[in-house]
């Protein structure tokens, strides 16, 4: 044992970074179960069967890895859903993203009769569950099916119709959050690019929409995100797999066979989870600048 | 070009931005809007502009009436008090993009831009954005821009009340001998009347939306036809005193109390008769002296060059009389006053109007 009056730095320094540890190891214990629940996901694809954490064979003996339930990535179905789970979310992307920054702008921008009655009427909106409006939208979808051409891909059992939903419902938030974000943009700005000689489109699209480019990021984000994870809209107004998305796939996949294989459940889940994690590795330090301050001014 | 603004008024509901202006710009006229924040200034200028509709009167350019004219065909250059510069573009895109709205050969855009940009001194900063350029960068930045296009017009919006006091002085300066060189219309937008004083040909004093006076420097200074046209106007303020004014012995006195002074008669005479008046003052017309109109030091302002005394001579009459640091002057001290009652101004306590230049 050292002595304290002999090196008190030492000592000192010690309980300091024990004293720092303390939180850490707290949160780490706190976030153990969720890493536990994941690490099982990964171990669980690649394996026969579980035990715990570790993989076992038929006999009940540890090892038995097997690639087995990544089988289905051979099957030319999967990447038909994966193919409609993107059409959906980029549908998400672009739809709410074009209609809420235009409706944001003009919201924020213009005095037009039934303005403040339509913000409120929009946040209203937002309130309602889907789950309310399903028969609604279903008579919706078949009266747009019936319509020549524009049926075949906005209809009843269509991506298309999925994608109108979907984006119909998320519409009234994406709404509120471009206005908030013209909002911030100052009045100046576009007084001054119209003195300059530009018209109200180009001030839209010159001036202000590069000022508000983060918070379009995180709302394409966000977008993305819900669209890809869609499971009541598509569950509902879907038959069969040729128009299903992923996560209604993964649902019918553990529900039709008797015996249900979870380890190959797992292995679908994680399929259908790799793109957002990619996207969100790509995207995060963009998501990151949004909250450190957004629109950065100039002047 | 020549601006005319006809009873031009700017209500949102019963809130009045401004209120039946009327006033004649000349060609190459310089002419400052000078009043207190909320006056509406910005709102006169925006009207002007073209960026808000007047819910009454006309604008003309040179007898061309404008009032629906869009922003981008009145041919105006703006300076914004926030300057306005777009966060993304480079300093040679901000300066170059009402060119680009013209669609400007590329290679006269070029030029042009380099040109004002040189004008202003910041040719070398033309790949920068604006986050990295300090504030009175920023500011020739927007002049640049509102010059580049050669506008018949050029509208200042309080361009210098973001930068500090002495950027503020050779900015003025600067901002001045550019509009007299190239010769634009102007208005400028002010609430700092030395900024107005120095800058101006005319000035337009406003409040409450209303225009109170519009004149050359000198008439507002010298002639001052309202009371607040004469508070407001000169730095120090004017003193303003309750007194009667008598005829005597063929001399107009102004009186109150212990308060005996002398005026001339051609000013004396529009005063007496009306009862009490209220005599105005300016503090560089008043002196510490050997003999006069005796008070008592009640604050000693030092302003470097001047101390700004503040003489109470009885109850209700205090002065503000610029005297020499040297004399060396200190709170309690008793003093007499002299007064140069040719530039004495009267005012009428009822109306408010000037009893000389109404
Ligand atoms: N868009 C607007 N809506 C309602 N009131 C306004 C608007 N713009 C200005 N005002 C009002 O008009 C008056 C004049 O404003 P402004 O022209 O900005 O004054 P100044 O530029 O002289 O400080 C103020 O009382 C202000 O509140
Ligand atoms: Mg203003």
């Amino acid at each position: 044992m050292t002595t304290p009056s002999t090196e008190p730095g030492r000592e000192n320094g010690t309980r300091r970074s024990l004293r720092r540890a303390v939180p850490y190891l707290l949160l780490t214990l706190s976030v153990l179960p969720i890493v536990i629940g994941y690490a099982w996901v990964i171990i669980a694809t690649f394996s026969y069967r579980t035990k715990g954490l570790l993989p076992i064979d038929a006999e009940g003996n540890i090892g038995g890895f097997t690639l087995q339930n990544w089988t289905f990535v051979s099957d030319a179905e999967i990447w038909r859903v994966a193919l409609n789970t993107f059409g959906i979310a980029i549908g998400m992307v672009i739809g709410v993203g074009f209609v809420s920054s235009l409706a944001g702008y003009a919201l924020s921008r213009m005095n037009f009769a039934g303005r403040k009655g339509f913000l409120g009427l929009t946040l209203v909106l937002h309130a309602f569950r889907p789950e309310m409006l399903l028969i609604a939208i279903f008579h919706v979808l078949l009266f747009i099916g019936g319509i020549p051409l524009i049926g075949k891909f906005f209809g009843f059992n269509t991506v298309g119709g999925v994608a109108l939903v979907m984006v119909s419902l998320e519409l009234p938030l994406g709404v509120w959050l471009m206005k908030g974000f013209f909002d911030n943009i100052p009045w100046d700005m576009e007084r001054s690019a119209l003195i300059d000689g530009a018209s109200r489109f180009r001030v839209w699209w010159e001036i202000i929409l590069p000022q508000i480019k983060p918070g379009l990021a995180a709302l394409a984000i966000f977008n993305f995100i819900t669209g890809w994870n869609a499971f009541l809209i598509p569950f509902t107004f879907t038959l069969g797999s040729k128009v299903s998305n992923l996560p209604v796939y993964l649902n019918r996949f553990s529900e039709d066979t008797s015996m249900v294989s979870w380890n190959q459940v797992a292995a679908v889940g994680l399929f259908s989870l790799l793109p957002v994690m990619i996207f969100f590795i790509f995207t995060q330090e963009m998501l990151l600048e949004i909250y450190s301050g957004g629109a950065k001014g100039g002047a | 070009m020549k601006v005319e603004l006809e009873n031009l008024t700017k209500r949102w509901g019963d809130v009045f931005g401004a209120d039946s202006i009327d006033l004649e710009i000349t060609d190459g006229e310089l002419v400052a809007f000078l009043g207190p924040s909320g006056c509406g200034k910005t709102t006169t200028l925006l009207m002007v502009a073209g960026i808000y509709k007047p819910t009454e009167g006309v604008i003309r350019f040179d007898e061309r009436v404008v009032n629906h004219v869009a922003p981008k065909d009145r041919n105006v250059g703006m300076v914004f008090q926030s300057y306005a510069l777009y966060p993304h573009m480079t300093v040679f895109r901000n300066i170059s993009y009402p060119l680009k709205l013209k669609k400007v050969p590329q290679e006269e855009m070029q030029r042009r831009t380099q040109q004002v940009a040189d004008m202003m001194g910041i040719g070398h900063l033309m790949d920068r954005k604006p986050a990295q350029l300090s504030g009175g960068q920023q500011q020739r930045v927007a002049l640049g821009r509102a010059l580049v296009k050669e506008p018949d017009l050029l509208l200042f919006d309080e361009p210098l009340s973001n930068l500090d006091a002495r950027l503020r002085l050779s900015m003025r300066g600067e901002i001045k001998r550019l509009q007299l060189e190239l010769g634009i219309t102007s208005i400028y937008v002010t609430h700092d009347q030395v900024e107005a004083m120095t800058m101006a040909d005319r000035i337009a004093v406003m409040r409450e939306g209303k225009l109170l006076a519009y004149g050359s420097p000198e008439e507002l200074y010298d002639r001052p036809r309202t009371l607040f046209i004469g508070g407001f106007v000169g730095n120090p303020p004017m003193n303003f005193v309750d007194v009667e004014v008598v005829q005597e012995n063929g001399a107009y006195h102004a009186r109150r109390g212990g308060f005996d002074v002398v005026v001339p008669p051609e000013r004396g005479g529009q005063a007496a008769g009306h009862g009490t008046v209220i005599f105005g003052i300016r503090p560089e017309d008043v002196a510490i002296a050997d003999d006069g109109v005796p008070g008592e030091i009640y604050v000693v302002e030092p302003l470097g060059r001047d101390d700004l005394i503040d003489v109470r001579m009885d109850e209700e009459a205090r002065v503000h009389v610029l005297a020499d640091p040297a004399l060396g002057l200190r709170i309690g001290d008793n003093v007499k006053l002299r007064f140069n009652t040719d530039e004495a101004q009267f005012f009428d306590p009822e109306t408010e109007q000037s009893l000389l230049w109404a």
